[in-house]
């Protein structure tokens, strides 16, 4: 693949200037696998949704397109991984857990059991009524009591 | 037997008996047989044998009673057969009016067209007074199909056996891996039934050495009584340690026996033909896997095991009662066979009623199974109340046959419990008599009082035993009717291996019929690598059938499909689909991210091939637009995505697999213009290189077709390329213009452009 030319005007949106020397505004910075394999297969998209380029894998990225790259993704990304559930509100669903992240203490509201996917490696993904993804890293890890209660709905 | 020979024969010994004799009576040379045919019905559809026959002159017939009729040669003649509700036909017509008409059941019918081919071939000859050139290949004696290996794929796959009354024995064929656990518990509960009855024999001496002596005067002996109770709560603990062993022993294996049981029905069941599919229902077959399998489990690890210690607590007791005093032990035994009989009157009426009820469960199920994936058509009608109203009949039909297995039910139990008191009443009495008569000690008829007490109580229970056995053993035919069926797609027995698959397709002389429907019949098509073929025809012309003939999802039942030569039905059916990839009018995707329905057909595939397949099925950028791109998940039948998104997702998964053979069924009936040319330009990709099977109600989306094959009615009508077939004016054209006649003027432009191109 040809080295990226990324860079970022004026207003802050990342540009890609392709070989011909024209500048293309990616639009959106997505990733193929964000849960399975996060640094496997970047895509940039431009205004109109096709896409501009495909990085096979960000670690490859020189330095300087890396960080280009991860503040995009940072900016779009939002899936905080559970460390600890404090209580929930009753076993049945719907259910309103309050929990600790990674990005801090909120509470979520399990709609369905259904919501909870299974992913490898004791990976579960949590995702509430307001379509937002919380990810428990390793089942394993968490507390006891977090356990007992996940354990409940599993 | 219908037979065909292509040879003269001189009274084949192929031939029944009657005729063996029938025809030298009849026949002034018999040596000038050519072929012959056995149709098994006169003309008013009775019984009755007719056997037809070609000589070099013309066609005769020869009844069982002797009628002879011959019909000679003559230009314009012609033998053609149709069938209509599993009887088939033979018209003997010239140009003005049909000569004889001949019917046969459809077990003659492959005989049938064979003997056609003969007369045709025959007539030929006598007209244009040339020898006939016989058929090289061998012939099925029973059905006229071309053999395979010497072996006939039609008739020597007809393996029906019945399941056997004794089903629950078949259970041991998944117990036998687990014989020593079985042994080892077994041993275990003949110990623990031991250490339970230790106990009331104890009982006798605490009796007559302790209590009655102290009655009488005598002090207690302490060291006897605190022996005597250390044996009992000795006992108790034996008992307890032993009888948790060997529950848990054997619901260990019960559990393992049971799981295997599953394992082993589903995969049977996925290797199953489609044919199979086709006739049963989701709900019933979903019951049976699920549920019946738990309750054989449930009785071989609850029910029979509690049932064994019952028999083996009676026998033990049954001894030691007569080592006691044979003749109360007599009396105490009396209600036994009243018992045993009552059983089993019992048993015969709740056996069809459990069966019964296991349907009408089923039954229940199913309208759920068909309601719920249907929902959206229930709702659509406004079908809810007739839906609901189907169910609640469904479960009026449930409380009925439950009703009436209950009446019998109830009645039996506390019939048994009569039996039981009854028992100890004269147990009682003729105690008390004995006991008068200074024959036994008041030790002795406490410690009978309390054998029997226990051992009534197990026959009670082992009562029990009758409606969970006839449960179970339903259940069990009910897994074995799966496992039993012989799928009518078998592996074959020497498979040929291809090492490279060139994608060469002949279709041989194929028929295939639904039940008594002839779909398919006598169908030629060659199709040479990465040839493009387009099959056109109306709905119900075979176009389907036919696709589905050469993914081997149903055999053919006359002529062979072959792949580079070899007949598929030689070929290991993984393997052989290995090689073809499948897009479907209605692209199923299962539960799972997108990532894993692409990689479906090749589990083992990296990323990068998944992401370049979905590229070139051009689904790369909506997967990327969804939130967790190729890790999204989609639902049971892919809610959330569009019909092309779905439809690009199947195409991915055909191409990932790179196959030799592609068959596009309606792969773009349902979606928009717009949508199709999109999944078009998906599929231009995938066809390349491919041998290619299109089948497509839409003329203009076969533009790229090297051939189009018309079908009607199961036969091939014509074949050509567009512009061929649009000027010999037939079928083919008849349908194109049906379609320009109803697309709107412009759009009529544009397919005729597209097509032209």
């Amino acid at each position: 693949m040809n080295a990226l030319n990324l860079s970022r005007d004026a207003a802050g949106i990342l540009l890609l200037t392709d070989a011909n020397g024209a500048s293309h505004k990616v639009n959106m910075v997505v990733r193929a696998y964000p849960i399975s394999a996060p640094d496997d297969g970047v895509s940039l998209l431009g205004i109109d949704g096709h896409e501009l380029a495909w990085i096979a894998n960000l670690q490859a990225l020189s330095e300087g397109n890396r960080s280009l790259i991860n503040n995009e993704l940072a900016q779009r990304e939002f899936m905080p991984q559970i460390s600890h559930i404090q209580a929930v509100s009753s076993y049945a669903t719907p259910s309103t857990w309050t929990i600790s992240t990674d990005r801090g203490d909120t509470e979520l509201v399990l709609s369905s059991e259904d919501h909870i996917r299974h992913l490898a490696h004791n990976r579960l993904l949590i995702t509430d009524a307001l379509g937002i993804s919380y990810l428990i890293a390793d089942m394993a890890s968490l507390s006891k009591h977090s356990r007992k209660i996940l354990d409940r709905f599993l | 037997m219908p037979t065909v020979n292509s040879s003269p024969i001189a009274l084949s010994p192929s031939l029944a008996a009657p005729w063996q004799t029938l025809l030298p009576q009849h026949l002034p040379h018999p040596s000038e047989i050519l072929s012959s045919l056995e149709i098994n019905l006169s003309r008013a559809l009775h019984f009755q044998k007719t056997l037809l026959l070609l000589t070099a002159q013309g066609l005769s017939t020869l009844t069982e009673q002797g009628e002879l009729s011959e019909f000679s040669y003559r230009s314009g003649l012609t033998l053609t057969q149709h069938d209509h509700a599993g009887v088939g036909t033979l018209t003997l017509a010239d140009e003005r009016k049909t000569l004889a008409v001949w019917r046969y059941t459809l077990s003659v019918d492959a005989a049938a067209t064979a003997f056609i081919k003969q007369f045709a071939l025959q007539l030929n000859a006598f007209l244009s007074n040339t020898p006939v050139v016989s058929a090289s290949s061998a012939q099925c004696e029973k059905c006229g199909a071309t053999l395979v290996n010497e072996q006939c794929p039609q008739c020597d796959n007809d393996i029906e056996v019945a399941p056997s009354t004794w089903t629950l024995f078949k259970l041991w064929r998944f117990a036998r891996p687990y014989r020593w656990q079985l042994l080892s518990g077994f041993l275990l509960m003949l110990a623990s039934t031991a250490a339970t009855l230790v106990p009331p024999y104890l009982t006798m001496p605490l009796m007559d050495k302790v209590l009655i002596p102290y009655q009488n005067g005598a002090p207690i002996d302490t060291v006897t009584v605190s022996w005597l109770l250390g044996g009992l709560f000795a006992s108790a603990l034996l008992a307890w340690g032993l009888g948790w062993a060997k529950t848990y022993i054997l619901a260990l294996v019960s559990e393992r026996i049971g799981a295997d049981l599953r394992t082993e029905t589903y995969e049977h069941l996925l290797k199953l033909s489609l044919e199979y599919f086709g006739g049963k229902r989701t709900g019933d077959l979903m019951s049976r896997i699920g549920s019946e399998s738990d309750r054989i489990c449930v009785f071989l690890s609850l029910h029979l095991l509690d049932f064994a210690t019952d028999v083996l607590m009676i026998l033990m007791t049954a001894a030691i009662l007569i080592s006691i005093n044979p003749w109360l032990a007599v009396v105490t035994l009396l209600p036994l066979p009243i018992i045993a009989w009552m059983i089993h009157i019992v048993r015969d009426k709740l056996r069809t009623g459990f069966e019964k009820i296991d349907r009408v469960w089923s039954q229940v199920s199913n309208v759920l199974a068909d309601t719920i994936p249907g929902i959206r058509v229930v709702k659509a009608f406004a079908q809810e109340d007739r839906e609901a109203s189907r169910f609640r009949e469904a479960n009026q039909h449930n409380l009925l046959v439950n009703d009436h297995i209950n009446k019998i039910w109830s009645l039996f139990s506390p019939s048994v419990t009569l039996l039981t008191e009854i028992g100890l009443l004269v147990v009682w009495a003729f105690g008390i008599w004995l006991v008068s008569r200074d024959q036994i000690t008041v030790g002795v008829l406490t410690a009978f009082l309390a054998y029997i007490s226990r051992f009534y109580t197990r026959l009670d229970s082992m009562s029990r035993i009758v409606s969970v056995t006839q449960k179970a053993a339903s259940g069990t035919k009910r897994i074995f009717d799966i496992l039993d069926h012989v799928s009518s797609v078998p592996e074959p027995t020497h498979p040929v291996h291809l090492e490279k698959v060139a994608g060469r397709i002949d279709i041989r002389d194929a028929g295939f019929r639904y039940g008594n429907r002839s779909v398919i019949k006598g169908l030629n098509l060659n199709i040479e690598p990465g040839e493009m073929i387009g099959l056109v025809g109306h709905s119900g012309s075979g176009k389907s059938t036919l696709v589905n003939l050469m993914c081997r999802f149903y055999d053919v039942s006359e002529g062979s499909i072959e792949l580079d030569g070899v007949n598929i039905r030689q070929l290991p059916i993984a393997e052989y689909r290995s090689n073809i990839g499948l897009v479907l009018q209605e692209p199923f995707l299962f539960f799972g991210s997108i990532a894993e329905n692409i990689a479906y057909g090749k589990p083992d595939a990296t990323r990068a091939e998944i992401v370049a397949a979905a590229r070139a099925a051009h689904a790369h950028e909506f997967i990327l637009r969804l939130s967790h791109g190729y890790d999204s998940l989609v639902g049971e039948r892919g809610h959330g995505l569009s019909g092309g998104e779905r439809q690009r997702i199947s195409i991915a998964r055909a191409l990932l697999i790179d196959p030799r053979i592609l068959i596009l069924d309606e792969a773009t009936a349902s979606v928009d213009t717009e949508t199709e040319k999109e999944i078009q330009k998906a599929l231009d990709n995938l066809v390349q290189g491919r041998t290619t099977i299109a089948i497509a109600h839409r003329l203009s989306t076969l533009h790229k077709a090297n051939r189009l094959v018309v079908l009607d009615r199961g036969e091939v009508v014509e074949v050509g390329n567009h512009d061929e077939l649009m000027a010999t004016q037939g079928a083919y054209y008849r349908l194109y213009m049906a379609q320009a006649r109803n697309a709107n003027p412009d759009l009529h432009a544009a397919h005729t452009n597209e097509v032209h191109a």
